[in-house]
């Protein structure tokens, strides 16, 4: 087709706008999370307490290593060195899985002391409490979901490069997702201390 | 603004935002810890922005882009600001 | 007569730019200008379906009672009329149908910035549509919630509203890529030598539109999201039973829902400035205030939300907030009017179908928008909250104002998109009567509204029964028009005179190129071009 065209500017004002998009989507739950903060603030620090402050801190280091990772490994593909890229994306995406690893272990230590949405346990806590817990489980879910779709699109940029289609002379997908990574690591910089440390 | 005009970022200042990134999440843990009332959740959310400007300068290449993108990504903070800040118009008068 | 023709660049429509033939050729095309068509065909057919479900309701409404059907069905009908109304009909009627035909064109590109994006924001709608259609025949029974899903309503009806949130979900997807796209086309793809300010009106008031379905839809997205959360996880929080509060739906809701509002009406107001300087002969007047003041309705647009919640049980503060800031959108929407007038003013006007649409909208956009003061301010609000005065207020600005603006962009482009023209006299019939049956359909309603007729509901007082009727003896003329009006346009579509490059004498770029365009938009450079509004030189080529 003669009207393919690359545009390395446009593709990433592209994604920008995406991100843009994922911001305010998260916002939506910001406003909930803000409005019920000022209404039962003393119910989110006692359900806060219940959190594991240790795993969410850890998962933080793991979201700001990767995050770390994927922008060294920009900067070896703009500098031609394809092998190193390749190499620092996986340990990318590894990060990613060991994120969600935390996170299984977790949610399921939350099941089994029966909080989950709806749960009969939550039902008896004060209200505020069990509002705290459904917002906690849908916007680290959401979070985890991003995290579940940035490791798909790293896996993607790996099989490009090695592909030689993601290169030295053309690397916006790698930034592009790597713009999409960062934004899951500025998420998670809110949610922690929103949830794992609420005084 | 074409390719070969590129800022490629160095892996000295890739460390130093991480090291940055990692000693304010250390501070975000240990300020919790200290019962300030309400201001809590001010510092931590103060950290927290911090943070995420190093991320969306650096990380995120940010800083060398140019001014319609960052007045863009302003644009997007402001909107989900007033989306926040207004709400509170009803919510804290009631 | 025959001129022009023998172009020998074969147009869009002869050439799909692949070795596919048939439909796939066209579902699968990345062309922007047959993905707008598609859009438009859509959009038309979802709009008959809407059509036909609206004249139900005003059937219904004939006599106080039960008049054709059941109330747990007339409850489905104005939700089913009402979701595909707004989310598959009326956002992406212009934007992504004739946005997508004449954006590039009017930056002199030759497509869209992500053409594969574009294809799949159509997929997105294609889905989005079947689920919501998919939603009426599955699961128990059509959603019966009104098309704003208010909580906590909607999270404990038994109807089948997962599958129609879900699908109003996926809409807003495509919404949000549609406008993604066309912010980047704008600022990447203009012309070389294509300034800021030499972008068409209609070019600047979708790039504000854009930037609304980006920073917007995306609170849509997350809130039936929730819904779907509360429905199917019992999250609780909406639920004023769980601690939720239900009232902060209504602020998500609005957040999105307010600014949709001018995602549905900026494109059209494009529209009319893009009409009016042709047929005035005139440059547009004020042309930097019309630009500047769409991106300041997008950003006022995003400020009010609350205004629809007067009523709902928020502060009192907030109240005031809302109620002035309200008045401050009116600001911008009059700058517009008025400098439509002041193009017509003076012009040598030639009274053609499109300018009449244009001239519609003018007209029932200010009836609607000027009503629309009555409801922001809050103490008359109250009186008239959720009474038919808002269902008419609401379908004057948006059938009055989106539908008239997309006729009237159907009427200007119908010949550069074919290539051929409809017949003028049947179109200008057409238009006097939809004129005659609209606000024979709606304006009865702000009089009852005024007498506290509510909205939505099935059974009324015996005093409200004339208004009624002359509502729905409004709604068969109404139909009448549509009628003649899409059986003529078919008919020039299959039959009608040829037209060479310029049938209006209009100066914005798609007017350089041939009708219809060839796949890559011009087959030579358009270098007479001045501006999109500077008409010396420019010669009508019938």
């Amino acid at each position: 087709m003669s009207n393919v065209h690359k545009d390395y500017q446009g593709a990433k004002l592209g994604m920008w706008l995406f991100l843009f998009t994922e911001v305010l989507l998260f916002g939506g739950m910001f406003v909930l999370y803000a409005v019920y903060l000022s209404r039962y603030p003393a119910e989110y620090h006692s359900a806060g307490k219940e959190l594991n402050a240790f795993i969410g801190g850890l998962n933080t280091v793991v979201l700001l290593i990767s995050s770390y990772f994927v922008a060294l490994a920009i900067s070896f593909l703009q500098r031609g060195e394809q092998k190193k890229a390749i190499r620092y994306t996986y340990l990318t995406l590894f990060m990613a899985v060991l994120f969600l690893v935390n996170k299984a272990f977790e949610w399921s230590a939350k099941f089994s002391h029966g909080i989950y949405p709806d749960s009969p346990h939550l039902r008896e806590l004060p209200q505020g409490e069990s509002v705290f817990y459904g917002l906690y489980f849908l916007m680290t879910g959401l979070h985890g979901l991003h995290v579940i779709i940035g490791g798909g699109v790293m896996a993607f940029v790996i099989y490009k490069m090695k592909k030689n289609e993601v290169n030295s002379t053309d690397f916006v997908m790698l930034e592009n997702a790597g713009l999409y990574w960062h934004l899951v690591d500025l998420i998670w910089i809110f949610l922690f201390p929103l949830f794992y440390l609420v005084i | 603004m074409e390719h070969n005009k590129h800022h490629i970022m160095s892996v000295k200042t890739a460390t130093l935002v991480l090291a940055m990134l990692l000693f304010l999440t250390f501070v975000t843990v240990a300020v919790s810890r200290i019962d300030l009332g309400y201001l809590n959740v001010i510092v931590a959310l103060a950290l927290a922005t911090t943070k995420s400007l190093f991320v969306i300068l650096f990380f995120m290449h940010l800083k060398y882009e140019n001014k319609m993108l960052k007045l863009f990504v302003f644009i997007c903070f402001l909107i989900l600001a007033i989306f926040i800040g207004m709400t509170f118009f009803d919510v804290a008068y009631r | 007569m025959q001129n022009q023709t023998s172009s020998p660049i074969p147009s869009f429509f002869e050439d799909s730019g692949s070795d596919r033939k048939g439909i796939l050729s066209w579902i699968l095309s990345t062309d922007h200008k047959r993905i707008g068509l598609m859009y438009l065909y859509m959009v038309l057919g979802m709009f008959i379906i809407g059509v036909c479900l609206g004249l139900a309701i005003r059937l219904e409404l004939f006599t106080p009672g039960k008049t054709i059907m059941e109330a747990q069905t007339y409850n489905a009908v104005f939700t089913l009329h009402g979701v595909i109304m707004i989310f598959i009909v009326v956002i992406p009627s212009i934007p992504a149908a004739f946005g997508n035909i004449i954006l590039p064109i009017h930056l002199g590109a030759e497509d869209v910035a992500f053409p594969r994006l574009n294809l799949f924001s159509w997929w997105l709608y294609m889905i989005g549509t079947g689920l919501a259609l998919l939603s009426l025949f599955t699961g128990n029974g059509p959603p019966d919630t009104g098309w704003t899903f208010y909580v906590p309503f909607s999270e404990f009806t038994t109807t089948n509203v997962n599958t129609a949130v879900f699908a109003v979900f996926i809409l807003g997807f495509s919404s949000i890529l549609t406008g993604l796209n066309f912010i980047t086309t704008i600022h990447r793809l203009r012309a070389p030598g294509l300034k800021w300010k030499q972008l068409s009106l209609f070019s600047w008031s979708l790039y504000a539109t854009a930037w609304i379905q980006v920073l917007a839809t995306p609170i849509l997205g997350i809130t039936v999201l929730l819904i779907l959360a509360e429905r199917v996880l019992g999250v609780g929080l909406f639920d004023p039973n769980k601690g939720g509060d239900p009232i902060l739906y209504q602020h998500l809701f609005w957040i999105y829902s307010h600014p949709a509002v001018y995602i549905m009406v900026l494109p059209a107001m494009g529209v009319v400035s893009e009409i009016i300087p042709v047929f005035a002969r005139k440059p547009i007047f004020g042309y930097k205030a019309i630009a500047v003041s769409s991106i300041m309705i997008a950003f006022a647009g995003s400020l009010v939300w609350a205004h629809h919640m007067f009523t709902s049980g928020m502060s009192d503060t907030a109240v005031l907030i809302f109620s002035l800031l309200t008045f401050i959108v009116a600001i911008p929407s009059a700058i517009k009017v008025f400098n439509w007038i002041a193009t017509l003013y003076k012009g040598s006007i030639f009274i053609e179908p499109p300018l009449l649409y244009a001239l519609g909208f003018i007209f029932l956009f200010s009836i609607g928008g000027l009503t629309g003061l009555v409801l922001g301010s809050a103490g008359t609000d109250i009186h008239v909250h959720d009474t038919y005065f808002v269902v008419s207020h609401f379908h004057y600005v948006i059938f009055g104002g989106t539908g008239f603006g997309l006729f009237g962009a159907m009427h200007f482009w119908f010949p550069k998109i074919y290539g051929r023209m409809y017949n003028k006299n049947v179109a200008t019939t057409a238009w006097a009567i939809l004129m005659i049956g609209f606000n024979l359909l709606y304006f009865p309603l702000f009089i009852i509204g005024l007498q506290g007729m509510p909205r939505r509901y099935y059974d009324y007082l015996p005093e409200y029964t004339l208004g009624h009727q002359i509502s729905t003896v409004g709604s068969w003329i109404l139909a009448v028009g549509l009628i003649i009006m899409f059986v003529n346009l078919y008919n020039g579509m299959k039959s009608g005179k040829k037209v060479g490059r310029n049938p209006w004498g209009g100066a914005t770029l798609e007017w350089y190129t041939p009708s219809p365009p060839p796949l890559l938009n011009f087959d030579k450079e358009p270098d007479t071009f001045k501006g999109p509004y500077s008409f010396k030189g420019v010669e009508r080529d019938e």
